[in-house]
């Protein structure tokens, strides 16, 4: 380690960079090589595997992946928010619900629901700070709350969604080999995350997360950030319940396994748990990496319960790797 | 209360209002949980005129039980800070190979088949947790999936040779004796005394207590928590796996998802009975008073004609402001 630091230092500036960056960013260049691998390992089981595996894939993964983004944004803030799953469904058939009565009013609707995504995230995120309770607990009991408000709104699967909000995520852009959803999700995060990440509040929330009695200390309000964090994450879990919507046509109450998958992509992702660590990326890819496997375990005919199990075991073993690594950094 | 108190003591009055109640809720839990648990059957009383009797109470204590062991899981992984969140899979999952295999190896060891495969899964999650430090929430729910899968795998071996519910299994977990007492007490009266003895008097209890509290100063002390934590989730995926036998008697279905719907009870039981989810601060005896609460209240929800949707948001409600009451409670010292 340390040779090759000193290494580093003689050379040029441009090399120095670039190392460093391969280093701070290996974690997401493995996952990218990973993914790479898992695509050459699906086009040697399946050759007929292209265009329109890749345009399935994007459609499919775009809602866990919105999911991703926003439980990284809290998980990054030393938060987890169990209840992300509940407030794609509630959020989901809200806008499945008024989209089929108020067809005309659809932009409306869509507006509507991003705003109530904020205020689902802000209402968590308030009871969070306010009641000094654990965000295990809190996010899991408005786990129950979210979801039967989303039996409330729409007892059975039902509703419509707008024909153009359906075609925004479908097809291609410019190339066929770029999907639209794919586009849709990169501007989406791009938008929302990247002016967040660059500005004060995302210096906080990376702050809060890593030590917080180190960020309050240099000033930052501990509260708001935690607020915030939650907020965004809310707003995500709305982009999330909308584009669900959107791909299935319906809306349904019952919370899918998004929850689960969420903490499973953020930590494949790389962002760490105990927080302040890691970005939105790695997660985003997380969540192709694990979608990509269960279309490679339906090619390979296998037993769709193993596919789950995999997946279990794919999360422990992700995690205990790299809390193996971190168990290394300390003993160095 | 403060009828009798003598009238000098105006300022003391004040000081026993605020201070003395917070004694009460942080070193006696129970007395107040009893009193939340009185009032609602009271509630019941009034909404349900005449239906409260010993028939009735038999029926809630009956439901109460699965629910207690379960969240007799969550209290033991709780004081030592974790949670688990594997014990629906691992439930239904006992449920469900005591069913599967009572025919082809009878009663007896189609349990010990069950029980082995359920603490095969509590050592994975315990060396998980304990040795490569993964936060307990992820290990557990990782386990509910590989479970579950793996139940789900089984299920497909087992179309063939169908299944049952044995009755011996329909006797423990459905029966009352006389009507009045449920016969799951049978296996749930000494199964909670070894649990509060054990937290109180047994030196791995006390180790689970020290784990929780400060994990640092327990290392100093000479504890291996990794042996501890190991010892534990075995414990708790057994808990689970009794509880499982239980819950596919008392409900005569062998299915792979059977107590998944109890999972968050349990955890919610073990918050309103008083144990801290950050480790160090709780007991059983609140637990259980905790699911019987839970029991009471949804029974008192479905009389009052309560929808699925209005029940769940009202359970979530009850949960946070149950669990903020705690922590304004216990915070102020």
């Amino acid at each position: 380690m340390t040779t090759l630091g000193e290494t580093v230092q003689m050379r040029g500036r441009p090399a120095e960079a670039a190392l460093s960056w391969v280093r701070s960013s290996g974690w997401i260049l493995g996952l990218l090589v990973f993914l790479a691998l898992l695509f050459v390992f699906t086009l040697f089981i399946q050759p007929t595997y292209g265009v329109r595996g890749i345009q399935g894939l994007a459609i499919s993964v775009l809602p866990l992946a919105l999911a991703a983004v926003g439980q990284a944004i809290v998980v990054i803030s030393g938060g987890i928010d169990l209840s992300i799953g509940s407030m794609m469904a509630l959020t989901s058939v809200v806008a499945a619900r008024f989209m089929a009565e108020q067809p005309d009013l659809s932009l409306v609707v869509v507006l509507a629901v991003l705003l109530l995504g904020l205020l689902l995230g802000l209402i968590n995120g308030v009871l969070v700070v306010t009641t000094r309770v654990p965000d295990i607990v809190v996010t899991l009991a408005m786990l129950f709350v979210w979801s039967g408000f989303a039996l409330v709104v729409l007892p059975t699967p039902g509703g419509s969604a707008a024909p153009w909000l359906r075609d925004l995520f479908r097809g291609e852009f410019l190339n066929e080999w770029i999907p639209r959803a794919l586009v849709a999700l990169l501007v989406v995060v791009g938008v929302i995350w990247l002016p967040i990440r660059r500005s004060r509040l995302g210096l906080s929330l990376y702050a809060v997360g890593s030590n917080s009695l180190a960020a309050y200390r240099s000033g930052v309000s501990i509260r708001q950030t935690k607020v915030l964090a939650y907020t965004l994450t809310g707003l995500f879990a709305a982009l999330a319940g909308l584009t669900l919507t959107a791909s299935t046509g319906i809306g349904t109450p019952v919370p899918g396994p998004y929850t689960l998958l969420s903490v499973a992509a953020v930590v494949l992702g790389g962002v760490s748990l105990a927080g302040g660590r890691g970005g939105v990326l790695g997660p985003i890819i997380g969540v192709i990496i694990l979608s990509q496997l269960r279309t490679i375990m339906t090619f390979m005919r296998l037993d769709p319960n193993l596919a789950v199990v995999a997946q279990g075991a794919i999360l422990i073993g992700v995690v205990m790797a790299g809390s193996l690594m971190a168990l290394r950094r300390m003993r160095q | 209360m403060s009828t009798t108190a003598p009238a000098t003591a105006g300022q003391r009055n004040r000081w026993l209002t605020t201070s003395a109640w917070r004694a009460l809720f942080r070193d006696r839990p129970l007395i107040p949980l009893l009193a939340l648990l009185v009032l609602l059957v009271i509630l019941y009383e009034l909404v349900r005129p005449g239906v409260v009797g010993p028939g009735w109470a038999a029926t809630i204590v009956r439901t109460a039980v699965p629910l207690a062991i379960l969240a007799g899981c969550q209290t033991l992984t709780m004081l030592t800070g974790g949670i688990d969140l594997s014990v629906g899979a691992v439930a239904s999952m006992t449920g469900f190979v005591v069913a599967t295999l009572v025919g082809p190896l009878g009663l007896p060891a189609a349990m010990l088949v069950a029980l082995l495969a359920a603490a095969a899964a509590g050592l994975v999650t315990g060396i998980g947790v304990g040795v490569f430090r993964v936060h307990p929430l992820i290990m557990t729910l990782g386990m509910a999936l590989v479970v579950l899968g793996l139940a789900n795998v089984w299920q497909l071996q087992m179309v063939q040779t169908g299944s049952g519910v044995p009755t011996e299994l329909r006797f423990l977990g459905a029966g009352l004796f006389e009507r009045v007492v449920p016969h799951n007490l049978i296996v749930f009266v000494p199964l909670a005394l070894l649990i509060l003895v054990g937290l109180r008097r047994t030196g791995y209890g006390r180790l689970l207590y020290a784990v929780g509290d400060n994990p640092v100063a327990a290392r100093l002390a000479g504890v291996r928590s990794w042996q501890v934590l190991i010892a534990l989730y075995i414990i708790s995926a057994l808990l689970a796996g009794i509880a499982g036998f239980l819950l596919s008697g008392a409900t005569n279905t062998a299915s792979v998802t059977l107590a998944d719907s109890l999972v968050l009870p349990s955890v919610a039981a073990a918050v309103i009975g008083g144990t801290s989810i950050m480790g160090g601060r709780g007991g059983y005896g609140g637990t259980i008073a905790g699911a019987l609460i839970l029991t009471v209240a949804v029974a008192l929800l479905q009389s009052l004609g309560f929808r699925e949707a209005d029940r769940l948001i009202l359970f979530g409600s009850i949960i946070v402001l149950v669990a903020a009451a705690y922590a304004r409670v216990t915070s102020d010292s």
